[in-house]
């Protein structure tokens, strides 16, 4: 079950200046926001009484300096005692205030992050198996980790600090144009300037983050492949190979980095800069207007006061700008991927299989009409694809490799729809059925034997969807003949599988999934090389069960070995996507066709 | 953390004149102000113009200079992130790629994965911050305590009275801190590998209409690396808070003091002001020191979980101990003697396996599911250690041979192989640099023609992730000609032609047995297979049940002597079900 298309995926390549679809991505962000915007409204309101609160303090120190009194025995120790514990009392609430904040916003980005990571989940369980052959696994770990990780960075301070600092924006520009509107006039250059530049260089270096999050997903890519190929590449004594691949990768990884970073620092110098000039130019009129008699020097010294405070969070806010470009470029991936194609919705009114109330039971008629498919346009793998099989039939398929055999499990699987013809079960088209559904109907033994890191008993119960007893698993294991091996494991049915199932052989582990395939209820069984890895004493032991298995199903079963195939109602002989042949081991034998010398063939020697 | 250190180290010159042009920008920064009081002070009063446009055109040159040294120094800082980064991971990845089998198990590969990539992304955070915040913050530190001394010792008493608590409590979140990060990471690993294995396991997930439970799974991990991950950050937002409240207490002391040595006429108020001013700087240049060091926690969390990965001893050195005293001549090729391996120390997986085979010979190796067919495989290439017993090749023991000595003798084909999404060419030649002649040739031995000739480019046609555009016999092929294509000493093909159907099977097992009888080639073969026509014409056949061996000999004779054997090639030859 692993032909997809061919891998060519451009990957974040996409260049030039799209406005549109930056205000789209900050829309999108912002309606993750918008589910937490009374957290994000708590955060501002204790944001902005936090600073007023810090601004109280320094008028009680006045106080208390005034108290003080300027020469021995003035002091009024009874209003600097109280001031000072006045102060105590204020800082005490603002740190607390403060500390109450950063909680809120920790809660609020991780929540955000959480719900993210979710939604990337929930699309990737949506998502078409094809996405999965062509994407590498550690890109697509990349994005639902470090990018996502870039966002929370934004997410967590930079906006607040944003919105607060609008507040002393706004207020020093009033206070400044009441001292003195021509000064202001100097900001009436700078400020412009100012947007203008960092605009600018967002734009120049947004491709430049977005290249550094691509790489870094590429390089997770290939770090995610070497890994899981390193048996091989150590039985070939490639590592050296691999090392020097890899710091190629990395090369290019760390090099999309610094150029994120080489231009995304000059954002915060260049916009200091601007300000630092704003202030020279401010001090040289300021002084030309109080020569001219326009404006009176303590004028002069406030005014430069406000521009300071109104250039800090200036400042600030172009080393966010800088945060929020790398946000968005991350968040970009993790878009793309919540934008991939996802498998068609089901139709409405579809029909659905099942046992309940309005459902179709599932008895096992299958057939295909006239099927044609391929995974490319370019190539098509079955051509005009007709099989039927009844009831409680079991219907093998054989065929050369490549011939497309595998390729009728996906469409019998809806895992592809065909491209004309249709697939029918219980004499309704599937593609008008609830996708799911279609799917519960049956269960699979494949070649590809997959478990997940768990205990044994649990990989066993993965097979049924309702709840299963201990009793009912160790059946399933007797049955598939594997109970022995899983007894003398230390834990025996809770070991724990750890990744790859390391110390479990591929045959055991095929073993385990014929269990889990056991233990399902579903009335159509798909065995795809479901014994290719257990020899055949083993198979043979397992025989009685595996018929057990079948003869209450209509199965599928795709094998090489002719003897799992003999016993079949119908074979069906599968050539470069046709069938050639059709019948029952005698039928086809007498035919002496394809079928009959491939048979041959197992006993040349 | 000392490793992150070693690899700064080289750049510690780049790194100090990364230092001094940021000092010379920030003090350019601060002389702006000063320039300012000049000019409104000193120079409007004389009224002189032409002295505040050259005051004025002063400032401008600062500014310039200012801008030059701080994007200079932020350069520097990057490349020096970017340079320790780079190398670090090269040697992670270096390090990772030449661990034991036993080591591998032992990390996981998820949690190996994100070592390789979350780990250093941390680290050159890390690195990069220090340097851009590293400097003007000591810089207003030092300055300012050297300034307030001068002016009052008195009053810097009380300022040095806060250091201590604040000492302590960046002490305190940062210890905290490690754990709390190293926790996260860990957290992060297990919500990887729920990711990896539902990417890998996506059709059998589909297929059992599992998506809501995989949902819940990952909820799961989603939650505990969300909770992993607040704690670290709550942890840490203690910090600014606190230290805004020991830099305010201070201040309060210091006007309290202040009050009374004022009183005393031992101090006077236009000091106080100017000592809360000052104290002001100091402390605040202090919160941005302490924060430094405690956003490093994230970074020295995650370097001492790189450092576990290079700490961790190669553990398969070649052992002089088990060399022979002199190379034996004319010494079996393969030799097993009473060999006995557990993984996991319970039962033995192979029990007292012993047997020997010599050059140009060919083994089969036959057996039910979990007999230790593969472990057998494993042994000889020495993937892992034995526990007891010894396993030779030529005569030398595998232990006291390098890495390279041994897998230089073998070409294998594994049961589960691997494919690079990489070329045809590629995949086969696998870094050897074979000519084309020789891929092509062993692509022919291995039956493999057929699939490459019909795929666009031949030989430059690109695999798909994990040979995803190939099927299961087509991959079998590729990983076959691969195994041929150097032409070994040794060939090893454990379970390499299940997926192929019989006819190409028996003309595969033709091909091979030609390309050996050629002329100059004294290849020996072990073959793990299932079907006995796979291993028939084997010079010995082992046939291995729970570990042991059950049956040796020739196909002939096990027919008479092993009836597992009679059992498996009835059932395979005709006869059981051919009744």
């Amino acid at each position: 079950m692993n032909r997809g298309p061919k891998a060519t995926r451009p990957e974040d390549t996409v260049v030039g200046n799209m406005p549109k679809k930056r205000l789209k991505v900050l829309l999108r962000l912002g309606k993750y926001m918008f589910r937490f915007r009374f957290g994000y409204l708590l955060a501002l309101a204790l944001s902005v009484s936090s600073n007023l609160l810090s601004l109280v303090g320094p008028k009680l120190s006045g106080q208390a300096i005034d108290a003080i009194g300027v020469g021995p025995g003035e002091a009024d120790f009874d209003r600097v005692v109280r001031c000072c514990l006045l102060m105590i009392g204020a800082y005490l609430v603002s740190s607390l205030m403060a500390y109450v904040l950063q909680y809120v916003m920790i809660n609020l980005s991780r929540g955000i992050v959480k719900s993210m990571r979710e939604d990337i989940f929930a699309k990737l369980m949506k998502m078409k198996v094809s996405y999965f052959d062509v994407n590498q696994t550690g890109d697509i770990i990349s994005r639902i980790s470090y990018d996502i990780d870039t966002i929370n960075a934004t997410l967590s301070t930079d906006l607040v600090q944003i919105a607060s600092s609008v507040v002393t924006v706004v207020g020093s520009l009033a206070m400044m144009i009441s001292i003195s509107p021509r000064l202001c006039l100097v900001f009436a250059v700078t400020v412009p300037l100012a947007i203008l530049t960092t605009t600018k260089m967002a734009n120049t270096f947004r491709p430049l983050f977005r290249a550094r999050s691509g790489k870094l997903g590429e390089l997770n890519g290939y770090a995610e492949e070497c890994l899981s190929g390193q048996k091989t590449v150590r039985a070939y004594s490639e590592e050296p190979v691999m090392i020097s691949r890899f710091a190629g990768r990395n090369k290019i990884a760390a090099d999309a980095y610094f150029k994120a970073d080489y231009y995304g620092t000059m954002v915060g110098p260049t916009v200091n800069f601007i300000n630092n000039i704003s202030l020279a130019l401010v001090s040289v009129f300021g002084s030309l207007l109080y020569l001219a008699k326009g404006i009176s020097l303590g004028d002069v010294s406030s005014f430069v006061l406000y521009s300071r405070k109104f250039s800090g969070p200036i400042n600030e806010s172009a080393n966010i700008i800088n945060e929020l470009q790398s946000a968005a470029a991350a968040a970009e991936r993790v878009f793309r991927l919540l934008d991939e194609e996802e498998e068609s919705p089901d139709v409405p009114d579809a029909c659905v299989y099942g046992e309940g109330e309005n459902e179709i039971p599932v008895r096992g008629r299958v057939e295909t009409d006239h099927v044609n498919f391929g995974y490319t346009k370019e190539r098509e793998i079955l051509h005009d694809l007709t099989i039927r099989v009844k009831p409680g039939m079991t219907a093998a398929i054989v065929g050369p490799t490549g011939a497309g055999k595998t390729t009728i499990i996906n469409l019998l699987m809806r895992f592809y729809d065909p491209d004309s013809g249709e697939i029918t079960l219980e004499g309704k088209n599937i593609a008008e059925a609830n996708r799911s559904s279609v799917r519960r109907s049956y269960t699979m033994v494949l070649q590809d034997t997959w478990l997940f890191s768990g205990t044994i008993a649990d990989n066993i119960a993965y097979g049924s969807p309702r709840e299963v007893s201990r009793e009912e698993i160790e059946k399933a294991a007797r049955a598939a003949g594997i109970n022995p091996f899983i007894r003398g494991l230390p834990d025996g049915y809770d070991t724990v599988l750890t990744d790859e199932g390391v110390n479990i052989s591929k045959g055991q582990k095929q073993l385990l999934t014929i269990a889990r395939a056991m233990i399902s209820d579903a009335p159509v069984l798909i065995l795809d090389e479901a014994t290719s890895n257990v020899d055949s004493m083993t198979e043979m032991r397992i025989q009685s069960a595996m018929n057990e298995l079948m003869r209450e199903r209509t199965s599928f079963v795709i094998a090489h070995r002719l003897s799992t195939v003999r016993s079949a109602d119908i074979i069906f002989v599968l050539k470069d996507g046709r069938v050639i042949e059709q019948g029952s081991h005698d039928e086809l034998m007498e035919l002496k066709g394809f079928y009959y010398n491939l048979h041959s063939a197992q006993f040349v020697n | 953390m000392k490793h992150v250190f070693s690899y700064v180290r080289p750049f510690f010159k780049k790194m100090a004149f990364g230092f001094v042009i940021k000092f010379g920008g920030t003090v350019m920064d601060l002389f702006l102000p000063l320039l300012l009081s000049v000019i409104i002070d000193d120079i409007v009063p004389t009224g002189n113009r032409t002295m505040i446009y050259l005051a004025g055109g002063l400032m401008f040159v600062c500014s310039v200079l200012a801008i030059l040294g701080n994007v200079g120094a932020n350069r520097i800082a990057a490349r020096v992130a970017r340079d320790t980064t780079e190398k670090i991971r090269n040697d992670l990845f270096a390090r990772i790629s030449y661990l034991s089998a036993r080591q591998i198990d032992a990390f996981t590969v998820p949690s190996l994965e994100s070592r390789l990539t979350s780990d250093t992304y941390n680290i050159h955070q890390m690195v990069g911050m220090v340097q851009r915040l590293g400097v003007r913050a000591p810089c207003l530190l030092i300055g300012g305590v050297i300034i307030t001394f001068l002016l009052e010792p008195v009053l810097t008493l009380v300022l040095i009275a806060v250091m201590p608590f604040i000492a302590v409590s960046v002490y305190l979140i940062t210890k905290r801190g490690i754990p709390l990060f190293n926790a996260q990471q860990v957290a992060t690993d297990d919500m990887t590998r729920v990711v990896r294995e539902n990417a890998q396991g996506i059709r059998i997930i589909k297929a059992l209409g599992k998506e809501g439970a995989e949902r819940e799974r990952f909820h799961g991990s989603n939650t505990a690396l969300n909770r992993a991950e607040k704690r670290a950050a709550l942890n840490m937002a203690l910090t600014s808070p606190l230290m805004n409240l020991f830099l305010n207490f201070g201040l309060v002391a210091v006007i309290f003091v202040g009050a009374v040595r004022v009183n005393g006429g031992l101090s006077e108020t236009g000091k106080i002001i100017a000592f809360t001013s000052y104290f002001t700087i100091i402390l605040n240049a202090l919160m941005s020191v302490t924060r430094i060091f405690i956003m490093s926690s994230r970074g020295i969390a995650s370097a001492n979980r790189i450092a576990e990965v290079l700490d961790t001893p190669e553990d398969m050195e070649p052992d002089a101990a088990y060399a022979p005293a002199e190379p034996p001549e004319g010494a079996p090729k393969i030799e097993f003697d009473h060999v006995s391996f557990s993984y996991n120390g319970v039962r033995n997986d192979v029990d007292d396996v012993s047997f020997t085979l010599n050059p140009g010979e060919t083994l089969g190796v036959i057996g039910p599911t979990g007999a230790g067919k593969t472990t057998l495989i494993a042994l000889m290439m020495r993937q892992y250690d034995v526990d007891s017993g010894s396993v030779r090749l030529d005569g030398v023991d595998v232990r006291a041979m390098s890495r390279d000595e041994i897998s230089k003798k073998f070409g294998a084909a594994f049961q589960n192989d691997f494919l690079f999404a990489d070329t045809v060419r590629t995949n086969i030649d696998f870094g050897r640099g074979l000519s084309d002649a020789a891929l092509i040739d062993a692509a022919r031995d291995a039956q493999a023609i057929p699939v490459i000739a019909e795929k666009p480019g031949g030989l430059d046609f690109e695999l798909a992730i994990k040979g995803a555009n190939l099927s299961g016999g087509q991959k079998q092929r590729m990983i076959l000609s691969r195994a041929l294509a150097g032409d070994p000493e040794i060939l090893v093909l454990d379970d390499s032609s299940s997926a192929l159907d019989y006819a190409t099977d028996a003309r595969l097992r033709m091909a091979i047995r030609e390309r050996f009888a050629k002329e100059g080639r004294a290849t020996t073969s072990v073959i793990v297979a299932q079907r006995i026509s796979s291993i028939l014409h084997s010079d010995l056949i082992l046939v291995m049940e729970e570990g042991r061996i059950t049956g040796r000999g020739k196909h002939a004779e096990l027919l008479e002597t092993c009836p597992l054997y009679r059992e498996i090639s009835d059932s395979q030859m005709g006869g059981a079900l051919f009744e």
